[in-house]
């Protein structure tokens, strides 16, 4: 059993707080997926938990083992990292078996747990190579094989496929996602790209500026945006912002248009109350060109400024009260700019935020 | 032929500007080069001009073969090299690997390490020569101050000793050509595989064993290639520490060299001498160079 507990952990870079207390359980066999901008302590958090970096305050557990003071090697932990740190002195099977090497296993066995590991991840032509020899995917995988022959406790990745080029990053995050199916482990994942977060994860944790700001499975922070950062943060386009006024049962916008409270909000807001409106471009749709069983509508008119053929859709750039707006024409037909169209929003699927700290308003 | 005269007309210009230092270098270089050949092959002394036209065969050759002070000098020259290289390493690694790790003060220590090269060898060795001396020394004086030594140690007398003390001043100027180059790898090496091999479960030694020294590897073998013809023609520090002697007791191929060819003015019987040391130096560099190139492809990615 190799759960992950983080309590309270803190990391300072003299006298530079970079992590905040942060809190965090993960269950044995899960895929977290840690998640944010660059240089919001994903990477140390990671580091923190792989025995790499002092734990400056808190609490670091491994199967229920206070870990604080181990050094890397008694964490029985894999890591990959960003720029794969392969050996560059040892062929792929040396890297491979290296580990094992150490640990003083048999010849024999370090011979069949390479192979195997070779075989899941389609090494066995390169083998006798050194790294200088393989290309980016390929080192990739083998910095993945590295992972995976010694079955850790926890695995540890780090931005793994950051360095491939669009259409292998898809490939392996399949591979990755099929890995873990295949070889049961607990696995934290850290990437700022949400798509990636989004596929993967069992859960999903959310920083900014060093402290988590929301965790939940996929859907859920999807669904039910904890605050503006993340609801701008997942999906994309990022979600349609735009502030108003609470007036009877409807925000007023800037200009005269206005919306109705969404229907989880009603109830929660005050007259006056100055919130934030927040709804995704999928939710926004053309009338006619709109997808079916969606619930409570609301109607807007809007005049399109850009629209953006995909094929399967239509991304429409427009504007309400001031703020740039996307939605999202299904089953598209030409659309012109200066256009004027009637559109539908999809209440059960818009938020209200506080429009002072961004936090949802929805409990 | 006429390609030949073709090749001179065509490029007559680049030719014409290439001669002086073409004629330079064969006046400067080869000339010698030829002369001292030569000589090997005649019974030429200094004192002796006419001596040059002496034609002897391979009997310089045979004789210094044949020679045991020759091949005490040249075993221990072997020896020599071989504790001083060695020893240089070990101790130029440790001073890289202690500097590599100071985070304060960093490039004062590196210009602190490098003072002793910036002595004139003949300087080091007066300075060794006095303080091992054993009526004078700072060492003898020391020690029996201390009480460490009822009598003074003949330091620069004793066979070992003196070839200990002239292996200590060699090794005390020149360990810091070994820090340096190991310091500049140690600060060209990537950080990434040595996290990695924590996290594979080395201890800090096996990281140091398995990742730090493959990549230094090329770096030692560039100190090895310098030092090894460095060393192998060491001449001022024996020459003023002990004039290799007593009695012959510390002679290197060079000192001996020197006395036959200027105290007993053997020349031609030097210059033979002089080839074989040569040979010595090129294998010497032929095997690090090697030893380097196999390190380098080994460490492709890099
Ligand atoms: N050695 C260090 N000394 C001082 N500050 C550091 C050090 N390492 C990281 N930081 C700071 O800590 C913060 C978090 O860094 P970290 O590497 O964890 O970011 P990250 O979330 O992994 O970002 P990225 O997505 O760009 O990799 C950053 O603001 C960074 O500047
Ligand atoms: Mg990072």
């Amino acid at each position: 059993m190799a759960e992950v507990t983080l309590r309270k952990i803190v990391k300072n870079y003299g006298a530079l707080e970079v992590v905040h207390g942060i809190d965090l359980d993960i269950a044995h066999n899960e895929f977290v997926v840690l998640v944010g901008p660059s240089g919001c302590g994903k990477s140390t958090t990671l580091r923190m938990i792989a025995g790499l970096e002092e734990v400056s305050g808190g609490e670091i557990a491994i199967g229920g083992r206070v870990v604080n003071t181990l050094p890397p090697r008694a964490r029985n932990i894999s890591m990959v990292f960003q720029n794969y740190a392969l050996y560059p002195h040892m062929t792929v099977r040396e890297n491979l078996g290296f580990s094992l090497k150490i640990a003083g296993r048999p010849p024999a066995e370090i011979e069949k747990a390479t192979d195997e590991a070779a075989a899941i991840l389609g090494l066995a032509d390169y083998m006798d190579r050194t790294p200088g020899e393989l290309s980016g995917g390929q080192r990739q995988r083998v910095a993945m094989g590295r992972a995976i022959v010694r079955h850790p406790d926890v695995f540890l990745f780090d931005e793994p496929l950051s360095n491939l080029d669009a259409k292998l990053r898809t490939q392996m995050r399949v591979e990755i996602k099929k890995l873990h199916q295949k070889v049961k482990t607990t696995i934290v994942y850290v990437t700022h790209d949400q798509v990636e977060a989004m596929t993967l994860a069992d859960r999903i944790v959310i920083m900014k500026d060093g402290h988590i700001v929301q965790t939940g499975t996929p859907l859920e922070v999807f669904e039910r945006p904890a605050n503006t950062f993340v609801a701008t943060f997942i999906g994309s386009p990022p979600m349609n912002l735009v502030d108003g006024v609470v007036a009877g049962g409807e925000v007023r916008f800037a200009g005269d248009a206005s919306l109705p409270v969404p229907p989880a909000f009603r109830g929660r807001v005050q007259e006056g109350q100055r919130v934030t409106y927040g709804f995704r471009a999928d939710n926004l749709m053309p009338a006619g060109h709109a997808m079916t069983g969606i619930g409570e509508t609301a109607d807007i008119d809007l005049t399109i400024a850009l629209a953006e053929p995909l094929g399967a859709e239509t991304i429409l750039l427009s504007e309400l009260a001031g703020v740039e707006i996307q939605g999202k024409m299904y089953n598209p037909r030409a659309v012109a700019a200066g256009e004027r169209l009637s559109c539908l929003l999809a209440l059960d699927h818009a938020h209200l935020f506080d429009a002072e700290t961004g936090a949802s308003l929805r409990t | 032929m006429t390609r030949l005269r073709r090749y001179a007309r065509d490029h007559a210009v680049p030719l014409a500007l290439l001669s002086p230092a073409v004629l330079v270098i064969l006046l400067v270089v080869l000339l010698p080069l030829l002369f001292s050949f030569y000589t090997s092959f005649s019974n030429y002394r200094l004192i002796r001009p006419d001596s040059l036209w002496d034609w002897v065969g391979f009997r310089n050759y045979l004789r210094v073969l044949g020679d045991g002070d020759f091949w005490s000098a040249f075993g221990r020259t072997v020896l020599f090299l071989t504790v001083a290289l060695n020893l240089e390493m070990l101790l130029g690694l440790g001073l890289a690997l202690m500097v590599n790790r100071i985070t304060w003060g960093q490039r004062t220590m590196r210009t602190i390490m490098m003072f002793p090269m910036m002595f004139s060898p003949i300087l080091v060795g007066f300075q060794f020569k006095y303080l091992f001396n054993d009526t004078i020394g700072l060492v003898n004086n020391a020690l029996q101050s201390l009480g460490l030594a009822s009598e003074p140690i003949p330091f620069l007398v004793d066979r070992w000793l003196a070839f200990a003390a002239i292996a200590f001043a060699e090794i005390w100027m020149s360990t810091s050509i070994f820090a340096i180059l190991i310091l500049a790898g140690l600060f060209a090496m990537p950080k990434d595989p040595i996290e990695a091999a924590r996290v594979d479960g080395c201890s800090n030694w096996q990281v140091f064993r398995h990742i730090t020294l493959p990549f230094l590897m090329p770096f030692i073998y560039i100190a090895m290639t310098i030092r090894s013809l460095d060393v192998a023609r060491a001449y001022d520090i024996v020459d003023v520490m002990t004039g290799g002697g007593p009695a012959g007791r510390t002679e290197l191929l060079w000192t001996l060299i020197a006395r036959t060819a200027y105290d007993d003015a053997r020349m031609g019987r030097a210059n033979a001498m002089a080839y074989f040391s040569i040979l010595l130096s090129i294998f010497f560099t032929w095997f690090f160079f090697r030893k380097l190139m196999a390190a380098r492809r080994h460490l492709g990615a890099f």
